[in-house]
């Protein structure tokens, strides 16, 4: 279980992203963070990840505190960020430099072949597509098997048609390993077919505002009236999260007592 | 039927056209750049031929090549040749080694590029050849400390094109490496030096150049043989024809191990998604 209890980060130059953030995740389930731009959601994601440092509050996972990237965490950036210097079939073992090249080379095999990029195994990471680069980098983030997968708007610079194959792809590759998965968007429809709970942020300090349960078995039918309910609910949610007028939850409740429901 | 001969004309035509200019290009390519220096010789060869100047302070060509035909007959050339590329070639394996070493860890490392990188920057700053005097009265004027100069020559453009490439490595790759929870070492190994190697091989290519130039410096000043050796010894005896083939084998040398690095470093340079592979050789 991902536990996070507190967490906050104040920039150096004082600006608040985020403010007292807590939620609890369960192995393999999937969530969404969404909510307005300056929500802290990145930063967030960063912290989970260990690449910062929450200025207060913990990350815990399994019993263990993150400060600095661990091995069961993996992460997806919004670009792909593989290494232009290493093929696809590199790329993808990259996590896997400790393992003996036999373990490696099968893994990296089986990744390829799973995300359908077999035949581009030797090709340089500049003659891939956007949405072939990405699903190396989908690849090599899950080849070492994290526990816990975090997904920084993973999708949000493909053109729909790729972005709607690759969050089935995803959950097809979900579905193997169940992972625990971490998702950042600012996609609602993206939020409602992946996540099974959906938390809706609000900006300045970034925190927690709302959370939304997505009961609906997969694979989802995007053009259900269920479906449309809970984009509906999200999209609602989000738009009290921008209004200032809206107090929040928590608070009237007072500390502690951030879990509201 | 009749619909698909004008769909083979538009598909055949293009690819005529494209093999012709490639094919005339491999040939006329390198040509162009051997077209400037063959015009002037060949025209000062022509002017002495027909005695318009007598070519005794500038030979022409065909004496110049006779020259280094009668010193390859004796074999001179091949022992005043052999030295120098020893000197050179030990210079910059030292220079590069030790410039590779020290601009990989002060790029990396901040606190070690705040105690180092000043004094190196300061060192850099002296004139290489104000070393001479004081590697002559350390190391003796033997071989010792005309390798020494030379890899001081060839350090300083390795080490600040390292660091320099390092410092401006992109900050979302080294994240990667980050995320793969890589040590510092291999940090640098995996991510920076990859990254750097475009950099790096034109500050390979800077200090091997500096290495030909402060190996001329090191002959000048004392040496029994070399290249260097070859130069002085046409000064003093009055043979420009001597000093020539000197310069002209420097010439081809220098080309030729540029050529070396450029030739060594294409297949790790493949992957690069650059201006100079479209447009490029």
């Amino acid at each position: 279980m991902l536990a996070l209890d507190r967490v906050s980060k104040t920039y150096p130059n004082g600006v608040q992203a985020l403010a007292r953030f807590s939620a609890e995740i369960r192995q393999g389930e999937i969530v969404a963070i969404i909510g307005g731009s300056g929500c802290g959601k990145s930063t967030l994601l960063r912290a989970i990840a260990g690449l910062d440092r929450a200025s207060s509050g913990t990350v815990i996972l399994d019993n263990e505190a993150i400060a600095s990237p661990h091995a069961k965490i993996g992460i997806i950036f919004q670009e792909p960020r593989l290494l232009p210097w290493l093929s696809v079939a590199d790329n993808i073992g990259f996590g896997l430099a400790d393992a003996p090249a036999a373990e490696r080379r099968e893994k990296v095999a089986r990744a390829l072949e799973r995300v359908g990029l077999a035949e581009k195994a030797q090709a340089w990471p500049r003659e891939l597509s956007g949405g072939q680069a990405q699903r190396v980098a989908i690849a090599r983030a899950l080849v070492p098997q994290p526990e816990v997968l975090l997904l920084d708007e993973p999708f949000s610079a493909l053109d729909a048609f790729t972005r709607r194959d690759l969050q089935d792809h995803l959950l097809d590759l979900w579905a193997d390993t169940r992972p625990t998965l971490i998702l950042v968007t600012h996609d609602v429809d993206e939020a409602v077919v992946l996540a099974d709970r959906v938390l809706v942020m609000r900006p300045r300090p970034g925190r927690l505002f709302d959370q939304i349960e997505i009961n609906l078995s997969r694979p989802r039918d995007r053009n259900s009236p269920l479906f449309e309910n809970f984009k509906r609910s999200v999209l609602t949610s989000l738009d009290r999260s921008l209004d200032r007028s809206v107090p929040d939850r928590d608070a009237t409740q007072g500390p502690g007592q951030a879990m509201w429901w | 039927m009749s619909s698909d001969a004008p769909v083979l004309q538009q598909t055949s035509e293009p690819a005529e056209s494209a093999a012709a200019p490639s094919r005339l290009a491999r040939y006329a390519r390198p040509m162009l750049g051997v077209l400037l220096p063959l015009t002037l010789a060949l025209g000062w060869e022509f002017l002495v031929w027909r005695g318009w100047s007598n070519g005794r302070l500038v030979p022409p060509p065909s004496r110049v090549f006779a020259t280094i035909v009668d010193l390859a007959r004796s074999g001179e050339l091949v022992r005043h040749i052999a030295a120098t590329l020893w000197r050179v070639g030990l210079g910059f394996a030292f220079g590069v080694v030790a410039g590779t070493l020290l601009g990989a860890i002060s790029g990396y490392w901040s606190l070690a590029r705040r105690l180092l990188d000043p004094t190196v920057q300061a060192l850099r700053a002296i004139p290489s050849l104000a070393w001479v005097p004081l590697f002559i009265l350390w190391l003796g004027i033997f071989e010792t400390s005309k390798v020494v100069l030379i890899a001081v020559g060839v350090f300083f453009p390795v080490y600040l094109g390292v660091m320099g490439a390092i410092l401006i490595v992109d900050r979302k790759i080294v994240e990667v490496g980050r995320t793969f929870r890589l040590s510092g070492p291999a940090m640098i190994r995996r991510i920076l030096l990859p990254a750097v190697l475009p950099a790096y091989v034109v500050s390979l290519r800077v200090g091997l150049g500096l290495g030909w130039m402060f190996v001329v410096a090191a002959e000048l000043i004392g040496a029994s043989e070399g290249l260097g050796y070859l130069l002085l010894d046409g000064q003093q005896l009055g043979k420009p024809a001597q000093i020539l083939a000197a310069i002209v084998i420097f010439a081809i040398l220098g080309k030729l191990t540029d050529w070396l690095i450029e030739i060594a470093a294409a297949p790790f340079l493949r992957w690069q998604d650059a201006f100079g592979r479209t447009r490029g050789a």
